[in-house]
């Protein structure tokens, strides 16, 4: 950025108030990778700014820059008006800057007390900052509807409170400037409004609020402006009562999008898998599944909505074998499979049914494999991948693999790259060509579009929808619940451990799911 | 993992500057001890008289004899790495190699040694798996730690090889060994293949097995379906139980294989040169299987190289003393090895990243 573009802005940015934040000129590379290209971007004194962008646009590279966790190879940081050098986190808290981390950086076995006090102790002796801090949490419970019980366990706190308090923790070292990464990712949708009714009260009093996210919809209903960063840039920065859903995204990919899925009426068959009365308790004696049972069709995607860690994940280990069951019977086409430990997921696919995990990092691929390697995990041992005396069939794999990444269109097209060098969206389509391609008769898919950057989430929803139109049985486990209602033919809701209810997606809508996710009946309330 | 980094400088050439550093201050060391390092290593490659160094006429057949006892130890660790155990008893399970070459050698008068080799290879196989079988087992089913059981059967293992050496298999006399195998059951040194090795030099026809080990390896991981099991499993086991590969088996498998490869090592040391069953056959060959793979990246063409490299270091580092350097001087000098390409690799390869990435930047 030239220092003359500078001079431009300046009448603008001389105003009365100087803005909270402004970045001149921010670079930042990896090696290779330039992950910030000479950003500008300029926040508003008590403003709600969104930044949106794929994942690897480089959003939280610069909120870590901001956070001082990166050094800036170049460019200028001036917080009200005042240039300063943000070293490291301190200089951040110095600086007025809070943060709530996607993943909270909270001690579970502390009090609430305690995990605000952290790192601000202020002395030898505890008792005086907490009784402190205990007086400051009063006060901002009655400010900012931020109230939580300050000497709870924070593990025995719901998602929802345990990042009230974060933001606790940031108000309490006096933070004006507020980033939050992804804060709504866990949350139900009540929580999720809750949230932002809080982030108004903030800004209300004046705080500044910087909103990371990838839900264009949180963007269009709290932010006041909004930046859009691709391939480490800042691509545009407009209002948000100028902008639309539709035109953000478009900006983020660099190209036209569409959010909607387009899809035929479901031609549904007969049932393919039916789970009765499935239980499973853990080794902690916790009941993570009380008696599910549902009834997958050929030719349906069946949507299982749900607040993570509501059973949706047990139900998918069960079916895919890579976890036991306590008791209950799945039925694969009338006849029962192993719900023991005993069995594998190996025998699972023996019986047609592929699975998309949840967690492709830790499940889907392992990250040093090839991608050759990787397009046949779980299928290695088929007859067409087997060479003689247990030896493998290398050419054959690679030939496969070749196929899959032309159909799935996977980049780079190189067979011999790692996994752990693709973007989570080519990454997520080598789990979806691998599975789909051995042509299960159910496919289970977990979080399939998470992390997933907009134009791939667009390609694996049609490969879905395409698999359903073969005649294919899906079941859908996802926290989006945009996503569940786009893809699904019918949704079930789950909610600790139970099937709160199942909704037709044409008759129901994010606020009745949204009731069911938190464990309310509407119809049974109403 | 690599970023950026070209192939051969990620085997070749961090290994070697890692290596350089290590001699380096080894060299200081030598120097702040008040001798000449030049000196000590010409010594240790040549020996004093031309002959008895890592390279000399004579000594090259004690390196190659330390190297083959390495190269079964370093396969059977870079086995286990694979599947990401850390198997620590290497000298346990060669030890017990050696009771399963002294076994199955003294059963039976052979007849050839072509024959006594096949048996007892299978005799020295079958002890180092079994004595690794246990720990395999609580590991896989009872989640014991494998580090922590490896190295108490290490000792378990050394004091039931005592206990039979002054008792059942003890030979007539005081002295804690075998009676001597049969001469049918003697292979063949180097020296009666290659005349131009030293008659004394005990390096023998087990050289060849351990190179044959190294292929076998080679295609175990790299080209069987098991062997991509085990991988799988030794990257992300969560990856592998989505896979369907069962935990179990492959812990199994693998310390099966580890702890027949380092029982392997017996058939260099007893059969090849002892000749009957002595107490501590092993001398640490165990634990240099843990450098010798660390250094080798667990690949057997890496094993080979590095299990050479401490053949050298063992033979000509037993030389020193000769020139008033204190034979511990060369632990130093192995401890300094293992530490700079081992344990302070990332000390090299971070400069070696950067530099890579400045010189790609520039052509670019």
């Amino acid at each position: 950025m030239s220092v003359e573009t500078q001079k431009q802005r300046q009448p603008e940015t001389a105003a009365p108030v100087a803005p909270a934040i402004e970045l001149i000129g921010v670079s930042k590379s990896f090696g290779p990778v330039q992950a910030n290209k000479d950003i500008d971007m300029t926040v508003a004194k008590g403003a709600i700014h969104g930044i949106v962008g794929e994942n690897g646009a480089g959003k939280s590279t610069l909120m870590s820059i901001l956070y001082g966790f990166y050094k800036a190879d170049a460019g200028e940081i001036k917080i009200d008006g005042v240039t300063i050098e943000i070293t490291d986190s301190h200089a951040a808290i110095a600086a007025g800057i809070g943060m709530v981390h996607q993943h909270f950086m909270l001690v579970k076995p502390f009090t609430v007390l305690e995990n605000v006090i952290m790192g601000a102790e202020g002395g030898p002796l505890l008792r005086p900052s907490l009784n402190k801090a205990r007086k400051i949490l009063a006060e901002l419970a009655v400010e900012y509807e931020l109230d939580v019980d300050p000497d709870a366990i924070v593990g025995e706190l719901s998602v929802g409170f345990q990042q009230r308090v974060e933001i606790l923790k940031a108000l309490y070292r006096e933070a004006d400037i507020l980033i939050l990464d992804e804060p709504t990712g866990v949350l139900t949708p009540a929580e999720a409004d809750h949230l932002f009714r809080i982030l108004q009260n903030l800004k209300e009093q004046g705080k500044t609020i910087v909103l990371i996210t990838h839900k264009l919809r949180e963007i269009m209903a709290v932010t006041d402006t909004v930046s859009v960063m691709r391939r480490g840039q800042m691509t545009a920065t407009v209002k948000t009562s100028e902008t639309s859903a539709s035109e953000l995204a478009d900006l983020m990919v660099g190209r036209h999008v569409t959010l909607e899925v387009e899809k035929n009426p479901p031609n549904v068959g007969e049932t393919v898998l039916e789970v009765k009365n499935l239980c499973k308790t853990d080794g902690q004696g916790v009941k993570k599944l009380k008696d599910i049972s549902l009834q997958l069709k050929a030719g349906e995607i069946l949507g299982v909505a749900g607040v993570a860690g509501n059973g949706q994940s047990d139900l998918l280990e069960i079916l895919s074998g890579i976890n036991s069951a306590t008791s209950g019977e799945v039925l694969m086409r009338g006849e029962s499979i192993d719900l023991t430990h005993k069995a594998s997921a190996a025998m699972r696919r023996e019986r047609g049914i592929g699975h998309v995990p949840e967690d492709r990092h830790a499940l889907g691929l392992v990250m040093p494999f090839q991608t050759w390697e990787n397009a046949v995990l779980g299928y290695h041992n088929n007859p067409e991948f087997s060479g003689k005396f247990g030896l493998a069939d290398h050419k054959a794999m690679m030939e496969d693999a070749k196929r899959k990444i032309e159909k799935f269109d996977i980049r780079p097209t190189n067979p011999h790259l790692l996994a752990m060098n693709y973007s989570g969206g080519n990454q997520q389509k080598i789990v979806i060509a691998r599975e789909i391609e051995n042509n299960p008769d159910v496919l289970l898919v977990g979080q399939p579009t998470r992390g997933v950057d907009i134009g791939a989430i667009e390609f694996i929803h049609k490969q879905i929808v395409a698999l359903r139109d073969q005649g294919k049985a899906v079941l859908l486990i996802s926290v989006e619940l945009e996503e569940v209602l786009a893809l699904s033919d019918r949704i079930i809701v789950m909610f600790d451990g139970v099937i709160q209810g199942e909704r037709m997606p044409k008759e129901t809508n994010e606020q009745e799911l949204g009731m069911l996710m938190a464990g309310i009946d509407p119809e049974a309330s109403a | 993992m690599n970023k950026g980094l070209p192939k051969w400088a990620d085997i070749i050439l961090i290994p070697l500057l890692s290596l350089t550093l290590a001699f380096l201050v080894s060299g200081l060391i030598v120097m702040f001890i008040g001798e000449n390092p030049i000196e000590a290593v010409k010594v240790m490659l040549v020996g004093e008289f031309g002959d008895s160094g890592a390279f000399g006429r004579f000594g090259i057949g004690y390196t190659l004899y330390y190297t083959t006892s390495f190269i079964f130890t370093g396969l059977a660790v870079a086995v286990a790495f694979h599947a990401r155990m850390f198997n620590i008893g290497g000298e346990g399970q060669a030890g017990m190699g050696g009771v399963g070459v002294a076994t199955v050698l003294l059963s039976v008068a052979w007849p050839h040694w072509t024959i006594a080799i096949v048996a007892a290879s299978l005799g020295a196989m079958a002890f180092g798996a079994a004595w690794a079988a246990i720990p395999a087992y609580l590991q896989a089913k009872r989640g014991s730690h494998i580090v922590i059981t490896t190295i108490m059967f290490n000792w378990i293992g050394s004091a039931l090889i005592v206990y039979l050496l002054v008792g059942p298999m003890q030979a007539p006399g005081m002295v804690p060994e075998t009676v001597g195998f049969s001469a049918g059951s003697s292979i063949p040194t180097l020296h009666e293949i290659f005349p131009a090795f030293d008659k004394h030099a005990p390096a023998n026809v087990s050289l060849f097995l351990a190179l044959f080990a190294a292929v076998g390896v080679w295609v175990l991981i790299w080209k069987t379906r098991l062997g991509y099991e085990i991988r799988a499993f030794g990257h992300s086991e969560k990856a592998a139980i989505y896979a369907g590969i069962k935990p179990v088996k492959i812990i199994m498998v693998a310390m099966l294989v580890s702890g027949a490869l380092a029982g392997m090592m017996a058939v260099n040391t007893v059969q090849g040169e002892a000749e009957r069953l002595i107490l501590d056959t092993v001398q640490g060959a165990g634990f240099v299987g843990i450098a010798v793979a660390l250094m080798g990246r667990s690949h057997p063409v890496g094993v080979v190289l590095a299990a050479f490299l401490f053949g050298v270091l063992y033979q000509g580092g037993s030389e020193l003393q000769y020139i008033g350097i204190p034979r511990e001087m060369v632990v130093v000098i192995q401890a300094l090895v293992i530490m700079f390409v081992g344990s302070l690799e990332n000390m090299v390869r971070i400069p070696v990243e950067r530099a890579f990435v400045l010189f790609n930047k520039g052509a670019a």
